[in-house]
């Protein structure tokens, strides 16, 4: 078994959009490691001239015609919108990420 | 000091032409009320799945036949994970490792000397094309913003290029090739004022002659043919200085500022580019049938350069009239269909097409050409008109008047011939020899000079003709009967 992986908890806190107590970070970041290790044991494997599986099942995508059906009334589809106004989903003013 | 050259690639966006949306069927549309278009798995409600949109697979399917992609045997779906409110369910559905189309080439046509000039054709290589997901749209107020989820999840093509590109001239000239085709086609509206047509540019400069490329300047969201050429020029300006100073260009994203033309950096922390990309669970892959892309290689109209190089060469049409006609796929329908009924004078047709219809349908319409479906003026009646001219049964003076009233009310020449009361061409030689005679006896100066060798002379009495058959006579039948008369002496 290699050594364990390290593991940037705090930034994946971050990514996730979850706050971490203290104590959360300590028992997450064990776990997480422990995950990626059974990564890092699988990756033991030798695949070589295995084409890659894109999904477990052959089955392909089933496709739908490009056909609309009636949308939903705006009002139902911001029911579960904390505030909305003119119609639209009202959000904290948010600055574009680059 | 060295010279420099511009490495330049595009990431172009375009939304696909399809009734509904790329995973659900709520309807796709623009200018509709807020969050009319929507439905649960627009909103991104826990529970609901996605289903596949065969024809917006099938549109970028045609984009890819149209610039020579390869399709390949199987494509598939990841999850692009952000947060964000133009997302409601916190990841885009993309292609990031099995796209629908791989490689891929545009030609495209530079601005020539003038506008009557065909400009210096290349062509761009594509690196290849992805489908995703577009997003919802947000509008920034003082304290807060509003979404509106009515774009989120329209079907969005991302072309992605070689950074093959190297003046904004030519990045210009790329957008309007894939603009053409695309319309031409039905694949897309391209409309850049709709946001149907979106463009990022990644653009690096280096001295001329070097190899390796240097650090890129990504600029984001540049949403009109002339933002594109100004953020690409000014871009290249700055980089370059920087350069001539000493300096080194930062691989960054930047923000194209059209008010006050000029590119600024935009902070942004590092893991705002961590996507943790990983395949989609709710999607399989897509095997999409081999006959089926050929089917749709049939419906496709022909590209629009070779479509310009054949009038060019099968009917002799000049640059200036098949520059009009073929980028505007609207225009070559209708050149096609009024060929279908009259092929004898293409030229003619191309003609009254490019200038006549073009100009009356500037002038029905403010601001803009008035649409071709308002169009009252048909193809067949338009053939028409030139049949009659040919047949020597209408003055090309007097179509300019007819062609006006057939636009206004749809009639064909005949009708509005009888109409106005112009008589068909005057086939009657005697009426016309009397007619000749009458004016050639009326300026006996100018007679003379048509006999002394001014072969010009003869124009002066071709107006008084004219005006003594009310325009019914055939300015060509008019010239060889003067001819004749003035010789006898």
């Amino acid at each position: 078994m290699q050594d364990r992986p390290e593991i940037d908890i705090e930034k994946l806190a971050v990514l996730a959009r979850i706050e971490l107590t203290g104590e959360e970070k300590t028992a997450l970041s064990a776990q997480v490691a422990d995950i990626l290790g059974f990564f890092q044991k699988l990756q033991e494997v030798d695949v070589s001239g295995i084409t890659p599986m894109a999904h477990p099942f052959e089955a392909a995508a089933p496709l739908r015609e490009d056909v609309p059906a009636d949308p939903w009334a705006a009002s139902r589809s911001l029911a579960n919108a904390p505030a909305s106004r003119d119609n639209q989903v009202v959000v904290p003013k948010v600055v574009e990420d680059a | 000091m060295p010279e420099y050259e511009a490495v330049i690639g595009l990431e172009v966006h375009v939304q696909l032409k399809t009734a509904s949306k790329m995973f659900t069927d709520a309807p796709a549309g623009f200018g509709q009320p807020p969050n009319s278009l929507t439905n649960a798995v627009v909103m991104g409600l826990p529970g609901t799945l996605p289903v596949l949109n065969q024809g917006a697979i099938e549109q970028a399917i045609k984009f890819g036949l149209i610039f020579d992609s390869e399709i390949p045997e199987l494509f598939q779906w990841d999850r692009k994970n952000y947060f964000y409110p133009d997302s409601p369910k916190n990841y885009q559905l993309t292609q990031k490792d099995a796209p629908v189309c791989i490689g891929g080439e545009v030609e495209i046509e530079l601005a020539g000397a003038s506008r009557n000039l065909a400009g210096e054709h290349k062509v761009i290589h594509l690196d290849h094309a992805h489908l995703e997901e577009d997003v919802g749209k947000l509008t920034h107020f003082a304290t807060d913003s509003l979404v509106d989820y009515n774009r989120a999840g329209t079907p969005l093509l991302e072309i992605v290029t070689k950074p093959d590109l190297h003046s904004a001239e030519e990045a210009v000239a790329l957008l309007q090739s894939i603009r053409m085709h695309l319309t031409s086609a039905g694949v897309s509206d391209c409309d850049m004022e709709k946001g149907q047509m979106r463009c990022d540019a990644n653009v690096s400069v280096r001295p001329v002659g070097q190899e390796e490329l240097n650090p890129r300047a990504e600029m984001k969201n540049l949403n009109s043919i002339t933002g594109v050429k100004n953020a690409i020029s000014y871009e290249i300006r700055r980089q370059a200085r920087v350069y001539e100073k000493g300096g080194t260009v930062a691989q960054e994203t930047r923000r194209w500022d059209a008010d006050a033309g000029r590119t600024t950096s935009m902070r942004s922390k590092e893991e705002a580019h961590d996507y943790r990309y990983f395949p989609d669970p709710d999607l399989l892959p897509v095997h999409f049938p081999r006959h089926r892309i050929e089917e749709l290689k049939a419906e496709l109209p022909e590209n629009v350069f070779d479509l310009q190089r054949r009038y060019e060469s099968e009917y002799g049409l000049p640059y200036t009239l098949t520059s009009v006609i073929c980028y505007d796929h609207e225009l070559a329908r209708y050149f096609e269909a009024a060929m279908v009924v009259y092929d004898k004078n293409p030229k003619a047709l191309a003609n009254y097409v490019a200038n006549e219809l073009q100009r009356e349908r500037s002038q029905a319409e403010g601001d803009g050409y008035l649409p071709m479906e308002q169009v009252r003026l048909s193809p067949r009646n338009l053939a028409g008109l030139v049949r009659l001219i040919d047949e020597g049964k209408l003055t090309k003076q007097l179509a300019k008047e007819v062609i006006v009233d057939m636009f206004q009310g749809g009639d064909p020449a005949e009708a509005v011939m009888e109409a106005r009361g112009i008589k068909p061409v005057q086939q009657d030689s005697g009426q016309l020899e009397e007619w000749c005679r009458a004016a050639v006896a009326g300026n006996a100066v100018a007679a003379q000079q048509v006999r002394d060798g001014n072969d010009k002379a003869i124009n002066s009495f071709i107006g008084p003709v004219m005006k003594a058959s009310r325009g019914t006579a055939n300015p060509q039948a008019v010239r060889e009967m003067l001819q004749k008369i003035i010789s006898e002496g």
